[in-house]
């Protein structure tokens, strides 16, 4: 592995940018791993790095249907933040938020983690009431957020509307500086090319058919377009597509996978310093570092696989951007896509193991995962690597919804992620 | 925007109109008090979220405001069919024939 | 400045001169011109910089597909917009167009600088650089990186233009009105069909404008698109023009954006700047047509190269000839066309460059009639020229050798790759494309919705075969609508049709490493940078277009996107269909955001509910606070009182005399039937079996998870008959969730329920006058204390007007709220306030209300409770009919953690030091000295300044709470920790005296 430097850069333009060779190879399945992660996405492409990196474990595969990176890592709007109020999301995130601002260096590739700071607009009476109550546990929990008035929200954003007489008015702002963006499809490429330099293998364009259990009902290995594969373990992080996997190795599971929309701008010169969230009118926007206004949408109301999602969803997330940033008016849209996300009945994660012996699954991360993507990745090595769960992801378990211990942030907070 | 056929009305009308209601056919058990805990998870929590043909329930909100099952597959988005609560799954070979 | 504009030539107007501004310059242009064809004219093609290397750009296209010429347009006041294709916008006289992407001026960029570091800026290299130190990637790198990009500058003014939106039902949609098109929207309209046409373009004809020479049925094209168009709205089409097809969405819903005034000098103020169309069809016919490519060379990208069939349209659409002395290089057969008709103009046709060894022998021979130069088998190696290409260096290919370069001086380079189907919108439905092996494209294979694709965009080229195939495409959607049709064969002659061979890079014989051969013109993407994204183990076209940028340009890869893929596919050994799809996302073109928008602008962006009694509130000087969809009096201030002082005053007035508050937003469903007492039964936690007629309840309701979903109160009117009332938020779902249950659980009930929220205005008067005040207005009811005692209703008339009565309170003092016909709400009001003035009365808002209830312990469901609360830790299960069998939440109420110790439960906090208020969210601890992160036991929900309490007063969830009682406990604030005594959670009044008075 070529190792990437201001001098590395150099010294290959000067030879025609002959020297740059592959960042991971098209590896092809062996018979058999110890363990198995399906799904090549931050998540997956991560943990398969941190179980070589941090537990020795590197007789590893991660699996895809696509190519890797293609699914909810390469089309979200990567807004990342930790001030989550409960306690274990508060942890698992900011777990995260610590291992995103070191991982260009970690990963010696830039995943340009940038800490310009994420806005939440309170429009009424409850949602001050719900991001001061952010705030104090926040701050009690040790997470980065901060009460804004709406003149100093506008301040910090000066294309932010504040008009008292508007529809919603911005009644203030929770502010998290040290949250931000980070360049999507940098971070699974970093993964997987660290991972694959210490002996994974990434293998893309193999859809995994199905999870193999055997006579003592622990996991066996996975069926794949590419035959059988043998495992140990196996880790499911498939986003949208986990219930049918894990229906497979007969685990029913509290997902459902509804279509999220996001659309960018055309670029243009920088004009938001931040990212903006607001819940009460459904806009998430920041601008990329391209100059794309990045704007991020609700998910539609019915679930599906398509990838397609309706105009009318459109027409209201842009409408609610206009609402807010009224000079937007005449920008223009560029293009707009759509994802799958995996929703739980609280909105939170599930991460661990799970009723089969040898199988793990990270899934249900709604419209907020790939905030997570370092953190999640990094406790889910850990848990497949020592077989328990790191007491960050504990309470994301499966029993948590036959239990009723739900960690219910939509509920609590009437925040997306 | 999906076009959706309420059985109800007998009409073909736009998705603006109905209110998705998620996955048909998850009763909730008759005597609540006999079920265990992890039956009442299933019944409250547990979907099959299949990638393909789906029961799913629909309400024609702003219309009739009647509860209805559809099948939809969750692929392409296309309906199958759409039929009365209470009825019994369709049966999608027959269906799909007809289709063809 | 020599004039390239031919006379009579055309379809602009040459006896309409057009002036408008450009950078600052008057700019003569003529009616019907773009800005490109406008600045053309003048021989000016530098209209633009790139995104990352700031290299002086023109057109390359002349249609919507345009990646360089990008320009701000502004036309006063708030109506600018960045990033607009010059080769779009036509021209009005107080058009202000400016050059993007420079400083500090389009001839002279210091950006330009990045161009003379290119070998650093390889595809990717941020990926591998700015890393260190570590901080710098915020604070230096990331800005600098920022500040660099993006094209043109945001709008910074509120738009003063308004947009509109409508839906069209219609049974075939044509889109595109070229050839295919007008042929199709004719063929379908004769079958007696709603046909809409739309297209682009300010006019219709497509590539018809393009070709002038082409004779249809006898007809000049001109002559007979002119026919068409009159033929097509006798027969009803509905054609637009300027009008693209954005989306095309599920069952055949298109979006379309019309634009109606950016090209009118004075557009009247009443009408749209745009409109959104969403179209339902019963049939699509997409005939789109198709886009040229460019060849990929280097220096392919300066000013004064471009795509030849646009050439040819600027000569035969606005009568421009593109330059004086021209070269063309092709692979395909339609750029000879574009130099005849150019050499035929005046223009001096240096050489016809074809990389093909044996060109069409008739061309060969137009070409020679011409005295052109033809060079076959020749390729292109380079370009000179800094701000216009002034020369092109072509070498003869043989036998796979590229032999020595000569240079041929020009002033503008026509080039053709060939063409690519245009199937966005074939794509955004998902329809599959197979890969054609002949023409080295994609074309559509398999068709997910009711469409048709006609034209070039299957791959069919000429105009006759487009027309014809337009005239079975229109035919096969009438049928597949079950109606007949016929199609005949339309004779076009001096069709041009032709064929071509693709190309990665055109072979050369300088070095490939140093080579600018540009395949994104607008995001500086080129041959080498694809080619090392695949050295770097990019296998997918899609890691490909990420990693190197390609096709995510303003023109979404209308240019680059093939020429990307066959280069990718060749660098990869493989073909181009293993390497993958490209998607094309909506919108086909860049599409305005206040298109979208529509009319849900301002105060138009959601609907505001209001009260019958708002009006009077507004006019009595209330402050309004959002309450979901409504709008709801927050406090009634008076002259100089602060919000502060108006809720003191308020509470006291209530508490002392009488107050008066608008409760009509409170939710209400009626639920009547012979099963209703049985269905409350099932649907709230309580018993409602023994509650009498003439009586009313708190109810509770839960979801099957076993926490608080709403709560109100609930009169029963007669054995069949209950008066529900929901938070004022939860009305529509509690209705919802009610009909759900009823409808798909127990049918067999027999009850219905109607939500009422609106039918009823509420007034709510509480305090110890409140019955003396409202009983002489009462008739039918003897609201006595004995007759009429607390939760009691009734129905009466209260001032001659129909109403419900309840005597219920929400603030612990003798209290009644009377329902009312929504249209005699604010008389009522009006009435009960004038005789109010005897008792001191005031009018509240929901604060005061707030703090009211507060002070009694009543909980507001969302604030005191947060979707994890159940009625025993909101300290309300008393609510609960223990007896009853069953009813939503109870089973669920039995789960191990619903049960478990510990949990957080509603309690009283009163600060220690009796003046403090503590903060609402605030977070409680029992240790203040541990360090963070804190063990947090729970929060305040509501905090209040109390008169009645004379200090202040708090609710909080906390853990364990209700074993508690008389604990101290701590809120570490910012400035110093607040300690807290935990209490019962009702402050005044606790044995309720004041409700019996």
């Amino acid at each position: 592995m070529t190792r990437f430097s201001a001098l590395s850069l150099l010294r290959n333009a000067v030879t025609g940018h002959k020297g740059w060779t592959e960042q991971w190879p098209d590896s092809q399945p062996k018979d058999e791993y110890d363990v198995v992660i399906v799904g090549a996405g931050g998540h997956g492409l991560g943990a398969a790095y941190y179980l070589a990196k941090e537990h020795g474990i590197t007789n590893v595969a991660v699996i895809d249907k696509g190519w890797l990176g293609g699914g909810n890592t390469g089309r979200n709007t990567t807004i990342i933040r930790s001030n989550y109020l409960y306690d274990e999301s508060a942890r698992l995130y900011d777990h995260a938020l610590d291992l995103w601002e070191g991982l260009s260096q970690e990963l010696n590739y830039n995943v340009m983690f940038s800490r310009r700071g994420v806005m939440m607009l309170a429009h009424n009476v409850h949602d001050v009431q719900s991001f001061q109550r952010h705030i104090h546990a926040n701050r009690l929990n040790g997470v980065d957020n901060r009460w804004l008035t709406a003149k100093e929200a506008k301040a910090f954003c000066p294309p932010l509307n504040i008009a008292p007489d508007a529809r919603y008015p911005v009644m203030g702002a929770a502010l998290q500086m040290r949250a931000g963006t980070a360049r999507h499809d940098a971070v699974a490429w970093g993964y997987a090319r660290g991972a694959a330099a210490r002996g994974v293998d990434i293998i893309q364009n193999c859809p995994v058919i199905a999870i193999r259990r055997g006579p003592d009902g622990a996991v066996q290995g996975v069926d794949t377009a590419k035959g059988f594969i043998k495992a140990k373990k196996v880790a499911v992080s498939a986003a949208g597509h986990t219930s049918v996997l894990m229906d497979s190795a007969g685990v029913r599971m509290p997902l459902e996978s509804f279509p999220l929309q996001a659309l960018v701008s055309e670029p243009v010169k920088p004009v938001m310093p931040c990212v903006v969230m607001s819940n009460t009118v459904h806009a998430y926007i920041s601008q990329s570092d391209k100059g794309e206004l990045v704007i991020g949408s609700g998910t539609d109301q019915y679930t599906s696989y398509s990838q397609r999602g309706g105009l009318p969803l459109i027409e209201h997330t842009v409408a609610a951007i206009c609402e807010v940033f009224p000079i937007f008016n005449r920008m223009r849209m560029l293009r707009k896509w759509g994802g799958i996300v995996d929703v739980t009945p609280d909105r939170s994660a599930i991460l661990g193991k799970t009723p089969v012996p040898g199988l793990y699954v990270n899934c249900g991360w709604g419209t907020g995962g790939f905030k997570a993507t370092p953190g999640a990745a990094h406790v889910l090595a850990h848990t497949v690597a020592r077989d328990e769960p790191h007491p960050i992801n504990a309470p994301f378990t499966l029993e948590r919804f036959t239990t009723g211990r739900l960690i219910d942030e939509a509920a609590a907070a009437a925040v997306a992620h | 925007m999906l076009l959706i056929h309420c059985p109800y009305c007998d009409e073909t009308l736009p998705e603006a109109e109905f209110a998705y209601a998620g996955e048909a056919h998850v009763a909730r058990p008759l005597d609540p008090s006999s079920t265990s805990d992890e039956e009442w998870r299933d019944f409250l929590f547990i979907r099959s979220n299949v990638k393909g043909d789906h029961f799913e329930r629909w309400r024609h909100a702003h219309g009739c405001g009647r509860f209805f099952n559809a099948v939809r597959d969750t692929v392409s988005d296309r309906f199958l069919t759409t039929y009365k609560a209470g009825a019994p799954r369709p049966d999608l070979t027959a269906l799909k024939d007809a289709a063809e | 400045m020599t004039d390239f504009r031919v006379p009579g030539r055309g379809r602009v107007d040459h006896d309409r001169p057009v002036k408008f501004r450009f950078d600052g310059e008057t700019i003569h242009g003529l009616s019907g011109d773009t800005v490109a064809s406008a600045l053309l004219a003048q021989g000016r093609h530098l209209m633009g910089r790139s995104f990352k290397y700031h290299r002086p750009r023109g057109p390359v296209a002349a249609g919507s597909e345009e990646p360089n010429a990008l320009i701000g347009t502004s036309r006063g006041r708030g109506r600018f917009e960045p990033n607009t294709r010059a080769t779009v916008q036509e021209i009005f006289p107080g058009l202000k167009a400016t050059s993007q992407n420079k400083y500090p001026s389009l001839k002279f960029d210091i950006g330009a600088v990045n161009d003379r570091a290119y070998m650093l800026f390889s595809a990717g290299f941020y990926y591998k650089t700015f890393m260190w130190p570590r901080s710098f990637w915020d604070r230096v790198y990331e800005p600098f990186i920022r500040a660099a990009a993006g094209l043109g500058v945001s709008p910074d003014k509120v738009d003063p233009d308004h947009y509109a939106s409508r839906n069209l039902h219609t049974d075939v949609l044509v889109v595109g009105a070229g050839p295919a098109g007008l042929a199709a929207a004719r063929t379908a309209a004769e079958a007696g069909l709603r046909v809409t046409l739309v297209d682009e373009n300010a006019e219709v004809g497509g590539t018809l404008l393009s070709e002038p020479q082409a004779m249809i049925g006898g007809q000049a094209a001109w002559d007979w698109v002119a026919a068409e168009l009159a033929a097509l709205e006798a027969l009803g089409v509905r054609v637009m023009t300027r009008t693209t097809a954005i989306g095309y969405y599920h069952q055949n819903m298109v979006g379309l954006c019309q634009k109606l005034t950016d090209h009118l000098e004075t557009p009247n103020p009443d009408m749209p700047r745009e409109r959104l169309w969403r179209v339902r069809a019963s049939q699509v016919v997409l005939a789109q047509g198709a886009l040229e490519k460019p060849l990929v060379f280097d220096g392919n990208d300066r000013p004064g190269v471009m795509l030849a069939g646009s050439a040819q349209t600027f000569l035969n659409r606005y009568g421009v000839r593109v330059g004086d002395r021209a070269v063309v290089v092709t692979s395909h057969d339609s750029a000879w066309y574009a130099a005849f008709d150019l050499a035929d103009a005046g223009t001096r046709i240096a050489a016809i460059v074809d990389t093909r060894v044996e060109p069409r022998p008739d061309l060969m021979a137009e070409a020679a009639a011409r005295r052109i130069k033809v060079l076959a088998g020749h390729t292109v190696s380079g370009t000179a020229g800094r701000l216009r290409v002034k020369s092109v260096r072509v070498n003869r290919v043989s036998g796979g050798t590229v032999g020595f370069g000569r240079q041929i001086d020009c002033d503008c380079l026509l080039m053709s790759g060939g063409w690519t189907p245009s199937l966005h919108l074939f794509s955004h439905t998902k329809g599959s494309l197979k890969w054609n092996e002949t023409q080295n494209t994609f074309l559509p294979d398999h068709v997910t919705e009711a469409c048709q694709i006609a034209g070039a965009g299957r791959g069919l080229w000429g105009i006759g075969a487009a027309l014809n195939d337009g005239a079975a495409m229109g035919a096969a959607a009438a049928r597949a609508l079950g109606r007949e049709a016929e199609v005949g064969t339309t004779d076009v002659g001096n069709d041009r049709p032709g064929t071509g061979t693709s190309h990665t890079e055109l072979p050369t014989d300088r070095s490939a490493a140093r080579a600018r051969a540009f395949v994104d013109f607008q995001n500086d993407v080129t041959a080498k940078d694809l080619r090392l994204a695949v050295r770097e183990g990019m296998r997918s076209i899609e890691h490909v277009k990420r990693y190197t940028t390609n096709g995510m340009a303003t023109d979404q890869g209308k240019m680059s996107n093939i020429n990307g893929l066959n280069i990718a596919a060749d660098a990869l050994g493989k073909p181009a269909p293993q390497v993958g799809l490209t998607t094309f996302r909506p919108p086909y073109t860049p599409t305005t955001f206040g298109a979208f928008a529509g009319y849900h602008r301002g105060t138009h962006f959601e609907a505001t509910r209001k009260t019958p009694i708002d009006g009077w509130a507004e006019e009595n000087g209330a402050v309004f606070e959002p309450v979901s969809q409504w709008r709801r009096a927050w406090y009634f201030p008076r002259k100089g009182e602060s919000m502060d002082d108006a809720v003191l005053r308020e509470c006291r007035t209530t508490r002392e005399s009488v107050g008066m508050f608008d409760a009509s937003t409170l939710g209400k469903i009626e639920v009547v039937g012979p099963d209703a007492v049985e269905f409350m039964n099932r649907m709230y936690t309580n018993p409602w079996t023994k509650l009498q007629p003439g009586r009313a309840r708190y109810g509770l309701l839960l979801g099957d998870d076993g926490f608080i979903r709403d709560d109100g109160v609930i009169g029963r009117l007669s054995d069949d008959r209950f008066h529900v009332t929901t938070t004022t938020g939860g009305a529509a779902r509690v209705l919802n969730m009610m009909e759900d249950y009823l409808q798909t659980e127990w049918p067999d009930l027999k009850v219905w329920l109607t939500s009422t929220t609106e039918q009823w205005a509420t007034i709510a008067l509480n305090g110890p006058n409140a019955r003396k005040l409202l009983e002489p207005f009462v008739e039918g009811l003897d609201i006595s204390p004995e007759a009429f005692p607390h939760m009691a209703v009734g129905e009466c008339t209260v001032a001659g007007i129909p109403a419900r009565l309840f005597r219920v309170s929400f603030t612990g003092e003798l209290g009644f709220e009377v329902n009312i016909p929504a249209r005699h709400g604010r008389a009522l009001w009006e009435t009960l306030f004038a005789a109010g003035q005897a008792f001191d009365i005031c009018t509240y808002g929901t604060e005061t209300m707030h703090v009211l209830r507060a002070e009694k312990g009543y909980i507001i469901v969302g604030q005191d409770t947060d979707g994890t609360v159940t009625p025993q830790d909101a300290g309300i299960g008393w609510a609960i009919g223990k007896a009853k069998p069953d009813f939503v939440g109870k089973r669920a109420l039995q789960r191990p953690d619903l049960v478990a110790e510990g949990r957080k439960q509603l309690v009283g906090l009163l600060t220690a030091d009796g003046a403090t208020r503590l903060e609402e969210g605030a977070q409680i601890v029992l240790d203040p000295k541990q360090p963070v992160p804190m063990k947090m036991v729970g929060h305040v929900t509501s905090s209040y300044r109390s008169v009645a309490a004379g200090r202040p007063i708090a609710l909080a969830l906390l853990e364990g709470g209700h074993a508690r009682m008389g604990e101290t406990v701590h809120i570490p604030m910012p400035h110093g920790v607040v300690a807290a005594t935990v209490t019962g959670t009702v402050f005044h009044d606790p044995e309720g005296a004041r409700l019996k008075l």
